[in-house]
C-alpha cells in the first residue's frame, strides 16, 4: 500500500520525471502533469489524487490560477506549492488561497514525503468527517 | 592652488553672448530713448527759448534805433521851423541853433546847414569847413529835395568820413530850403555795437545794397543777395523780425536775427554762431554723452562679468548635475540589475534541482545496490547526461548575464543596436515565459552602427522590457521591440499590449521619482534614467498609450553622418518563447 497517491505538476519535464522516480521509490503513487490544465483534467477525471504538488512559475496557467481552480473544482484535494526564492511572495499568497503549505525548490525528499503525508492524513480526516456525517444523516433519518 | 578656469564649451560661450546681448539690449535701449528724448525736448525748448530771447533783443533795438531816428528827425523839423530863412546868410544864427541842439542832445549832431534848392549850401555850422559846399550832384541832396524829410545812407561825403544826414525841407517864400545835420556816427554806432551776446554775437545794419550802415565788429563782406532776400522775406510776410539758421560765408553754422528800419530802407541783423548761441545745449549734450558713454562701458563691463560669471557657475552646476546624472544611472543600473537578477537566479534554480533530483536518484540506486545489470548502468548514464545537459543550461545563463555584466563603463563605442536588443531578449526570455509574454524582436537588417555606451544603452532597453513585462504580468501579452532607420535615425519602438498609462500620468511617466508601484518596488528613476541617456544622445524619447490597448515607446537616436546606408529591407520577426 503506497503512502499517498500525489500528482506533480510542473513545467520542467526533467525535473518531473527525476522527482517521479524518486518518489515512487518512497512508496508514493506519482502522477505528473505538465501544466496547469492538464493537472484539472487528469484531477477532475480520476479522483485517486489526495496531494498535488504544484510549481508556482508555469507558463500559460501560473500555479495560482491552478491552486485557486483545483479548489474550487476538487476542494478535498490538498495542495502543496513548489516554489523558487524568487517567487515567496506568491507562495504565501497560495497559502491564503488554501494552499496546504509550500516547500522550497530543491527540496529535501525527506521533509517532502513528511508534508504529503501530513497532507494527506488531512485530506482523509476531512473525508472520514464528510463520510461520518453522511452516515449520521442516514441513520438519523431511518431512526 | 591657483585652479585655471576650464575653458568654456561653445554652447556656454553662445549662452554667454547671447546673455551679454540681452542684458545690453535691456538696459542701453531705455537709457537711450530716455536721454535720446530728453534730449530731443530740451534742444526743442531751448531753441524756442533762444529764438525768442533774441527776436526780442533784436525787436527791442529795431524800435530802439527806429525811435532814435525819428526823434532826430523830430528835432531837425523843430529847429527848421524857428530858422528864419532872411538870416542864411549869417553863420552865428546857425551856430546858435547847433550849440542848443548838442546842449540838449549831446554830440549826436556834429554839425548844421541850410542847403537851398539849387543845392548850394547857404549856412553851415560845424567842425568842418563846409561853407557854399555844392551839394547839387549829391545823391542825398536829390532825394530829400523831393521829400519832407530824409535819412540818408552812410557815407563818406565831403569831409571823407563816414557819416549819414537827416535832411528836413522847409518853403520859404517859395523857394525850398533844406536844413541838413550830421548825426555823429560813433554815437549812432554804438546803438548798435552794444547789441553784444556770448563771443560771437553781434549786430550791424545794412542797407538796400547790403552795404554796412555801421561798422561791424567783425570784419567781413555781407553777401547781397541773401540780405536781399532777408528784405523781401520781411515784406511779405509782414513779421517784424526773422530768424534763421544757416551756414555763413566763412562755414560756420550761424544764427541770423534780422528786422527792418528806417520804414524797410535798412535792415537790422544779429549774427551769432549756433554753437556759441546754444552753448547750453552743447553743454548739455556732452555731459549727455559722456554719461551715456560711461554708462555704457559700466552696463556693458558688468554684463560681461556678470554673465561669465553665471555661465561659469550654470557649467560648474551643470557639471555637477552630470555627475549626479551618473551616480542616478549607475543606481538605477543596479536596479535594474537586482531586477534582472531575481529572474535569472529562478532560470537556474531549475536546472539546478534537476540536478539535485537527478544525483539523489543516483545515490538512491547506489543505495539500492542496483548497478550491476544493463538497466541500471543504462539509468546511471541517462542521469549523469540530464545532469550535463542541466550543468550546461546553467552555463549558458551564466554566459548570458556575464556578458550583460561585463559591459558596465559609459565608454563611447560603435554598437549594433540589433545585437544589443537580441542580447537583452534573450535575457529577458525565461521571465517572459513566466508571464505568458511573447517577445517578438523586428529588426531591420544592416543598420548602421551607433556611437553610443553600450551599457547605458543596454540600460535603457533593459527599463523598457522591464516596464512592459511589469505591465503585462498578470496578463500576459505581447512584447515588440522593433528598430529601423529613418531620416538619418535610427527609430526603436518598444510596444505592448499591456493596460496601458492612465492620461494624468502619461506626462510624469519621465519624472524622477514618479513611481505607480508600491513603495519598495519601485525607484521612479527608471523612464527619467532612460530620458537622461537618450536626451544626452541627442536623440529623443515619446510615449503613446491607450488604456486597455497598449503603450509604445518610441526612441530616436540619431546616426552619426556619412555612415548611412540604405537598406530598407525588414527582418522576418523572430519569435522567441
Amino acid at each position: 500500500m503506497a503512502i499517498a497517491t500525489i500528482m506533480l505538476v510542473d513545467d520542467e519535464i526533467p525535473f518531473v520525471e527525476a522527482m517521479t522516480k524518486r518518489l515512487t521509490r518512497k512508496n508514493l503513487e506519482v502522477e505528473t502533469a505538465f501544466n496547469g490544465s492538464e493537472a484539472l483534467e487528469k484531477l477532475t477525471a480520476c479522483r485517486m489524487t489526495e496531494v498535488v504538488i504544484l510549481d508556482v512559475k508555469m507558463p500559460g496557467m501560473d500555479g495560482i490560477e491552478t491552486l485557486q481552480a483545483i479548489k474550487q473544482r476538487v476542494p478535498l484535494v490538498e495542495v502543496i506549492m513548489l516554489t523558487g526564492h524568487a517567487t515567496v511572495e506568491s507562495a504565501i499568497e497560495g497559502m491564503k488561497l488554501g494552499a496546504f503549505d509550500y516547500l522550497m525548490k530543491p527540496c529535501d525528499m525527506d521533509h517532502l514525503i513528511a508534508k504529503v503525508t501530513e497532507a494527506a492524513a488531512r485530506k482523509r480526516q476531512h473525508e472520514e468527517k464528510i463520510i461520518n456525517a453522511r452516515i449520521k444523516e442516514i441513520t438519523n433519518r431511518y431512526a | 592652488m591657483n585652479r585655471k578656469p576650464i575653458p568654456l564649451s561653445p554652447y556656454y560661450r553662445s549662452l554667454t553672448r547671447n546673455m551679454v546681448l540681452l542684458v545690453m539690449v535691456i538696459s542701453l535701449t531705455p537709457m537711450l530713448l530716455v536721454t535720446g528724448i530728453i534730449l530731443d525736448q530740451f534742444s526743442t525748448s531751448h531753441h524756442e527759448k533762444v529764438y525768442a530771447h533774441l527776436g526780442e533783443l533784436v525787436l527791442k533795438h529795431k524800435q530802439n534805433i527806429d525811435s532814435f531816428l525819428d526823434e532826430k528827425v523830430q528835432n531837425i523839423r523843430f529847429l527848421a521851423d524857428s530858422i528864419d530863412f532872411g538870416r542864411v546868410g549869417q553863420a552865428v544864427m546857425i551856430a546858435e541853433d547847433l550849440s542848443r541842439l548838442q546842449g540838449a542832445y549831446g554830440t549826436v549832431f556834429v554839425d548844421l546847414g541850410v542847403v537851398d534848392e539849387n543845392g548850394q549850401q547857404a549856412a553851415y555850422a560845424g567842425p568842418f569847413k563846409l561853407e557854399k559846399a555844392d551839394y547839387a550832384d549829391a545823391d542825398w541832396f536829390k532825394k530829400a529835395i523831393d521829400r519832407p524829410c530824409y535819412i540818408s545812407d552812410v557815407f563818406l561825403g565831403l569831409r571823407g568820413s563816414p557819416h549819414f544826414i537827416i535832411a528836413v525841407r522847409k518853403t520859404w517864400q517859395d523857394r525850398k530850403w533844406i536844413i541838413r545835420a550830421t548825426i555823429d556816427f560813433l554815437s549812432f554806432n554804438g546803438l548798435v555795437e552794444r547789441v553784444r551776446i556770448g563771443e560771437t554775437g553781434f549786430a550791424y545794419i545794412l542797407n538796400r545794397e547790403g552795404q554796412f550802415q555801421t561798422k561791424p565788429i567783425f570784419d567781413f563782406i555781407p553777401t547781397l543777395d541773401i540780405y536781399i532776400r532777408y528784405f523781401s522775406t520781411l515784406e511779405r510776410m509782414g513779421k517784424e523780425v526773422e530768424i534763421q539758421e544757416r551756414l555763413d560765408g566763412t562755414g560756420v553754422k550761424s544764427l541770423y536775427v534780422s528786422a527792418l528800419l528806417k520804414g524797410g530802407d535798412w535792415l537790422l541783423v544779429y549774427k551769432q554762431a549756433s554753437s556759441d548761441a546754444f552753448s547750453d545745449l552743447r553743454n548739455a549734450q556732452i555731459i549727455a554723452v559722456i554719461i551715456f558713454v560711461f554708462g555704457g562701458i559700466a552696463i556693458v563691463t558688468m554684463a560681461v562679468w556678470m554673465s561669465g560669471k553665471m555661465v561659469r557657475r550654470i557649467a560648474t552646476s551643470d557639471n555637477e548635475k552630470e555627475i549626479m546624472n551618473q551616480q542616478v544611472i549607475e543606481t538605477g543600473k543596479l536596479a535594474s540589475i537586482g531586477e534582472l537578477a531575481a529572474g535569472i537566479a529562478h532560470e537556474i534554480n531549475n536546472p539546478v534541482a534537476i540536478m539535485f533530483e537527478e544525483a539523489n536518484w543516483l545515490r538512491d540506486l547506489i543505495e539500492d545496490g542496483a548497478y550491476k545489470d544493463e538497466a541500471d548502468i543504462q539509468e546511471f548514464e541517462r542521469a549523469l547526461n540530464q545532469i550535463r545537459t542541466q550543468g550546461l543550461r546553467c552555463k549558458e545563463i551564466t554566459l548570458k548575464l556575464l556578458s550583460f555584466a561585463r559591459k558596465t563603463d559609459s565608454r563611447i563605442e560603435d554598437l549594433d543596436i540589433g545585437h544589443l536588443i537580441e542580447e537583452l531578449m534573450a535575457l529577458s526570455a525565461q521571465r517572459a515565459k513566466y508571464s505568458n509574454i511573447e517577445l517578438v524582436t523586428r529588426i531591420e537588417h544592416d543598420l548602421p552602427t551607433l556611437s553610443a555606451s553600450y551599457s547605458e544603452l543596454q540600460q535603457v532597453f533593459l527599463n523598457l522590457i522591464n516596464n512592459a513585462m511589469d505591465a503585462m504580468d498578470k496578463t500576459g501579452g505581447t512584447l515588440e521591440i522593433s528598430a529601423k532607420q529613418e531620416e538619418g535615425q535610427i527609430l526603436i519602438g518598444v510596444t505592448d499590449n499591456g493596460p496601458g498609462i492612465p492620461k494624468a500620468n502619461l506626462g510624469r511617466i519621465f519624472d524622477p521619482f514618479f513611481t505607480t508601484k508600491p513603495v519598495g518596488s519601485g525607484t521612479g528613476l527608471g523612464l527619467s534614467i532612460c530620458y537622461g541617456i537618450i536626451e544626452k544622445m541627442g536623440g529623443g524619447i515619446t510615449v503613446k498609450s491607450a488604456l486597455e490597448v497598449g503603450t509604445t515607446f518610441e526612441i530616436r537616436i540619431p546616426v552619426k553622418t556619412g555612415e548611412g546606408q540604405d537598406n530598407q529591407t525588414v527582418a522576418e520577426p523572430d519569435t522567441c518563447n
